[in-house]
């Protein structure tokens, strides 16, 4: 229990980092609504020639897009989140400041990463998602309990992207930098989450594999659970077993990498 | 021995540290070799002692410190603080001890001050009046009322160097460990955290190890300087007899109206660097400068001199020299 308010200072903290940023929130406003504009006349025009692509019509594949644009700072799709930090705290020697408190340092981020997550949907990822609802028709849900199962959904997307940027994080342990690393999750994060182009979209072995990748709990799933076209459970299932395997993984690497590496810097 | 031995509250019995380093010589080619960054060290510290830790850059301090935090396990030896062994139980140790990186902060860099210590307060389980005496206790002494509200990245240097030694205490660790506090200070600033410091160690006892490049922090503070060098422990004794191991000198600057050879000094003085006009004399830190600088006055075209006291790491790379010429002979 007296963890429990520590982690949730941890996340009220990593909320609070990220609102005292107020002209970063406006540019990220900006860029995402205009990005999301270029996307949905981009989608309406390939749904035009190829209606019912991927299983969505042409108001699913616009929810689609505005949605994408909610969730991509909300889940730092291109990074940008609490691994940016720690790569950077590991990189410059920082992190033996962290590993001296009495606290689970996993955890630890997590927590702030998912009060980093709150802020960037509330400040950051609401304001486009409501620009495409007023002036795009989109395929919205009624009940309460399709959202209520988004939500969910939104939280477990969470950890999972959580999950694999502290993996990621991690490795400048041995990599001593985090340049490379960063590359890679961008590149990764933008493709494998269905930034481009759904998931659902994508054909043959390749979408087979795309699809049951763990990037595909970022924003396939809720998006596929807020417009109906997945089962609630199953989506909670196949993103909770990538959230149990994946931070699993990262606790067996966190351990290898406080035992046996040098904490750089004097 | 020092009475101190009685009651250890740090022991280090030939603790070691190597380190496997892999260096790339080629394309693919890489070489391994061991680097022993603490070798065989043993000392006892004991409760309320304030002892300095120094050594140049490189010599393991930094990896010591490692070690007795439960950050670095040592790859020998024997290593206890309040009874437990750091890397083993590292969280219920960390409970026990503070710790204050100079160059690093603990504090969280776009928030302000206060809510740092609201992170301390739950992350250490601090009760709740223990917390806000502390608290209190620490505003008052370090000079912070005004800024707790303040976002860390807006503290200078010394508000922020503060601010940590304050988080670092709200948990009333029985064991502070401090790397360079002092590093970067202007003179106000250092003479508040001594200051702070000794009544720390005066009234709560609290057992504090001090690495520092600054000879004034240990002399202002530690009774007790313990000076490690290419990992191996060279000295641990009082500060005064660190000056006589070292045989310490002092150097004298003098510029002269025009480029002259060397002054011919009165020895054990002697011309160690000249550059045009500009010339410097090493002499003992223990003798005076007055018979030399009036004696370069009369006889040479002096037009501005001034006195440079021996730096720490003079000394002790002198001492180290001359205990390699002692092994040798």
């Amino acid at each position: 229990m007296g963890s429990g308010r520590l982690y949730l200072a941890v996340a009220v903290g990593g909320f609070r980092r990220y609102a005292s940023y107020r002209a970063a929130t406006a540019a990220g406003v900006f860029t995402n609504t205009v990005f999301g504009l270029i996307l949905v006349y981009t989608y309406l025009a390939l749904w035009e020639e190829k209606p019912g692509l991927g299983g969505y019509d042409q108001a699913q594949a616009v929810t689609y897009v505005w949605l994408g644009q909610c969730l991509y700072a909300t889940l730092a799709i291109q990074g940008g989140g609490a691994e940016k930090d720690l790569m950077e705290r590991i990189r410059t020697g920082e992190i033996a400041v962290d590993l001296y408190r009495p606290v689970d340092l996993q955890v630890w981020w997590l927590a702030g990463d998912v009060g980093r997550a709150l802020f960037q949907m509330l400040g950051r990822g609401v304001v486009p998602f409501v620009f495409g609802w007023l002036f795009f028709p989109m395929a919205l849900p009624t009940e309460v309990t399709v959202w209520a199962a988004f939500a969910v959904t939104l939280l477990l997307a969470t950890v999972v992207s959580f999950a694999i940027r502290y993996l990621a994080a991690l490795s400048v342990f041995w990599l001593m930098d985090g340049m490379g690393v960063g590359q890679v999750l961008m590149i990764t994060g933008v493709f494998f989450s269905g930034m481009v182009l759904p998931l659902n979209a994508f054909p043959g072995v390749y979408g087979d594999v795309v699809r049951v990748l763990p990037w595909a709990a970022q924003i396939q799933m809720p998006a596929d659970v807020l417009m109906g076209e997945a089962e609630p459970l199953g989506a909670f299932a196949f993103q909770a077993a990538w959230a149990v395997a994946l931070l699993a993984l990262g606790r067996l690497v966190q351990s290898a990498a406080t035992r046996r590496v040098v904490v750089q810097g004097g | 021995m020092d009475p101190f031995t009685m009651d250890p509250f740090i022991e280090l019995d030939g603790v070691e540290k190597v380190f496997d380093v892999r260096r790339k010589t080629g394309f693919l080619k890489r070489e391994r070799h061991r680097v022993r960054a603490v070798d065989s060290i043993s000392f006892t510290v004991a409760r309320g002692e304030m002892v300095g830790y120094i050594g140049p850059n490189g010599a393991g301090k930094s990896t010591t410190i490692k070690m007795l935090t439960g950050i670095l396990t040592p790859s020998g030896g024997r290593l206890r603080v309040a009874g437990i062994d750091p890397s083993r139980e590292r969280k219920r140790l960390a409970h026990r001890m503070g710790v204050v990186f100079g160059q690093r902060t603990t504090l969280w860099w776009d928030l302000p001050l206060i809510d740092s210590y609201k992170l301390m307060h739950r992350m250490y389980r601090i009760p709740d009046a223990r917390y806000r005496e502390n608290l209190d206790r620490m505003v008052e002494l370090l000079d912070l009322g005004e800024l707790l509200a303040v976002p860390v990245r807006q503290l200078s240097l010394g508000q922020r160097m503060r601010g940590d030694i304050a988080a670092a205490l709200l948990h009333d660790p029985e064991v502070l460990y401090l790397d360079e506090p002092t590093i970067g200070l202007d003179v106000i600033s250092k003479t508040k955290v001594r200051d702070f410091l000794r009544q720390l160690n005066a009234e709560r006892a609290t057992t504090v190890l001090l690495t520092t490049h600054d000879l004034q922090d240990i002399e202002q503070l530690c009774s007790r300087v313990m000076v490690i060098d290419h990992g191996r422990l060279v000295y641990d004794g009082a500060l005064a007899g660190l000056h006589e191991a070292g045989e310490s000198e002092r150097t004298l600057v003098v510029d002269l109206e025009r480029e002259l050879p060397p002054i011919e000094a009165p020895p054990p003085a002697r011309v160690v660097r000249v550059e045009g006009p500009r010339q410097w004399l090493a002499f003992p830190a223990s003798a005076s400068a007055a018979g030399l600088v009036a004696r370069i006055a009369a006889e040479y075209p002096l037009v501005d001199l001034s006195v440079r006291e021996p730096d720490i790491e003079a000394v002790i790379a002198k001492m180290y020299a001359e205990r390699a010429d002692r092994a040798v002979s």
